[in-house]
């Protein structure tokens, strides 16, 4: 009998906390389980791939889009991943990073952050190329790209997180109701 | 009492005359979701999440304010209101900036609950990220206006319970929001008795006690209630 194909997962991160990265490593002895019935392709956590391949069944991507460097990578992850999911309130809200939205724009932050709060050689980080320009707004990701499924919290417990990848893992969609299932914050 | 008999998702109701179908709901065990409703405070149809459908009306009817009639029919939970309701939870929260994350009220908010209740993992509409201040002038109390959802519950409790009147409602359209006194800071506000009973009813993290951080707050909006009973059971006391 030959052995199911396994599941060509992915985690991403964008502008977050890694605080959702870190729930997921808090599936502890379930990863043991979870490892031989996935191949972990990208993963900031789990891989050293520097570029996001083709083919890609599912894609845990978590944070809000917030530079320019957060909005090429989530066009090419939606353009080669299945099943995009939206991994925690940044990625679904914007949530905090967000919370710079309702300021004049990213000049003012990083007037505020890098020029008034310096304590010697105040200077922006202007590298062009190597420093990613942040945008005008931190967007949740499916104002931009389209999103296949929604897994809100800040970040998602563990539990969260395993009740959605066993039923994707089964080929089901996982039901996403309920305080277990959808609670923000 | 007179009473007026009529029909709510298929279940016979019997309700006193002047009820509102909230009211004949609850008594009849038909949960409608409500946000500015409390018990004890007069009801005005603020927030719109208990909208329901009557049997020959072409417009939607708040439950809170619609009194019942005889032989009315009511519909409380169609896939109409269903997606209205969720529709009325999105525009809450993508007006104001409800960072669940970083709230006073995170785990203890009733609009993360009507959240859940409508089924909401995400917003279908574009979040505004408006730039609104927080008045931190009272030595008690603090009012974020990011959080506010504009229920009102403050104004009528300080109205019609504590007798202030130092809240109210100003200016229009996504310019509106609470207001202390004559637009004054909260804090030199004479009136404000720091009662904190706004605190108390606030459905979000909008009105809080200073110092509460993240997950902390713990309104009570039930023991407002408790408290009108006890005046009522006093008053009529012989």
């Amino acid at each position: 009998m030959s052995q199911p194909a396994k599941l060509r997962l992915a985690t991403v991160w964008l502008a977050g906390c890694s605080g959702c990265h870190m729930s997921f490593l808090d599936l502890d002895e379930w990863l043991i389980e979870l490892a031989p019935r996935i191949e972990m392709v990208f993963s900031p956590i789990a891989s050293d791939t520097k570029t996001y391949p083709e083919a890609v069944d599912v894609a845990l991507v978590e944070g809000g889009v917030g530079n320019s460097d957060n909005l090429a990578l989530i066009r090419q992850v939606r353009q080669r991943t299945r099943l995009l999911v939206s991994f925690g309130d940044c990625a679904i809200t914007a949530n905090v990073p967000g919370l710079r939205n309702p300021l004049a724009g990213p000049a003012a932050v990083l007037d505020r952050s890098y020029l008034d709060l310096a304590d010697g050689s105040a200077q922006w980080p202007h590298a062009p190329g190597l420093v990613p320009e942040l945008l005008e707004r931190v967007l949740p990701v499916h104002e931009l790209v389209p999103v296949d499924l929604f897994l809100p919290g800040c970040p998602p417990p563990a539990g969260r997180i395993r009740a959605v990848l066993e039923a994707l893992l089964q080929g089901e969609r996982p039901l996403m109701e309920g305080p277990e299932m959808i609670r923000f914050g | 009492m007179s009473v007026r008999t009529l029909r709510i998702d298929g279940r016979d109701v019997a309700s006193a005359d002047g009820a509102t179908v909230l009211e004949a709901a609850g008594d009849a065990g038909v949960a409608i979701p409500t946000l500015c409703h409390l018990e004890g405070l007069s009801p005005v149809a603020a927030c719109r999440l208990c909208l329901v459908e009557i049997e020959g009306s072409p417009r939607l009817q708040p439950a809170c304010i619609t009194p019942v009639s005889e032989g009315m029919v009511v519909h409380t939970a169609t896939p109409r209101l269903r997606e209205i309701r969720r529709t009325v939870i999105e525009l809450l929260f993508t007006e104001g900036n409800h960072v669940c994350a970083v709230c006073v009220a995170n785990g203890h908010c009733e609009l993360q609950d009507r959240a859940v209740e409508v089924g909401m993992d995400h917003s279908r509409l574009p979040y505004r990220f408006p730039d609104r201040p927080v008045d931190l002038s009272h030595q008690r109390f603090g009012l974020d206006h990011n959080r506010c959802i504009l229920c009102s519950r403050c104004v009528r409790v300080c109205d019609e319970v504590e007798g202030a009147h130092v809240w109210d409602v100003a200016w229009r359209g996504e310019h509106c929001r609470i207001i202390a006194g004559l637009d004054q800071p909260w804090g030199a506000v004479d009136a404000c008795t720091d009662c904190g009973k706004c605190v108390m009813v606030c459905p979000t993290g909008a009105l809080f006690h200073k110092g509460d951080s993240e997950g902390e707050k713990h309104e009570d909006p039930s023991r407002l209630a408790a408290l009108l009973r006890a005046r009522r059971a006093r008053q009529e006391a012989p």
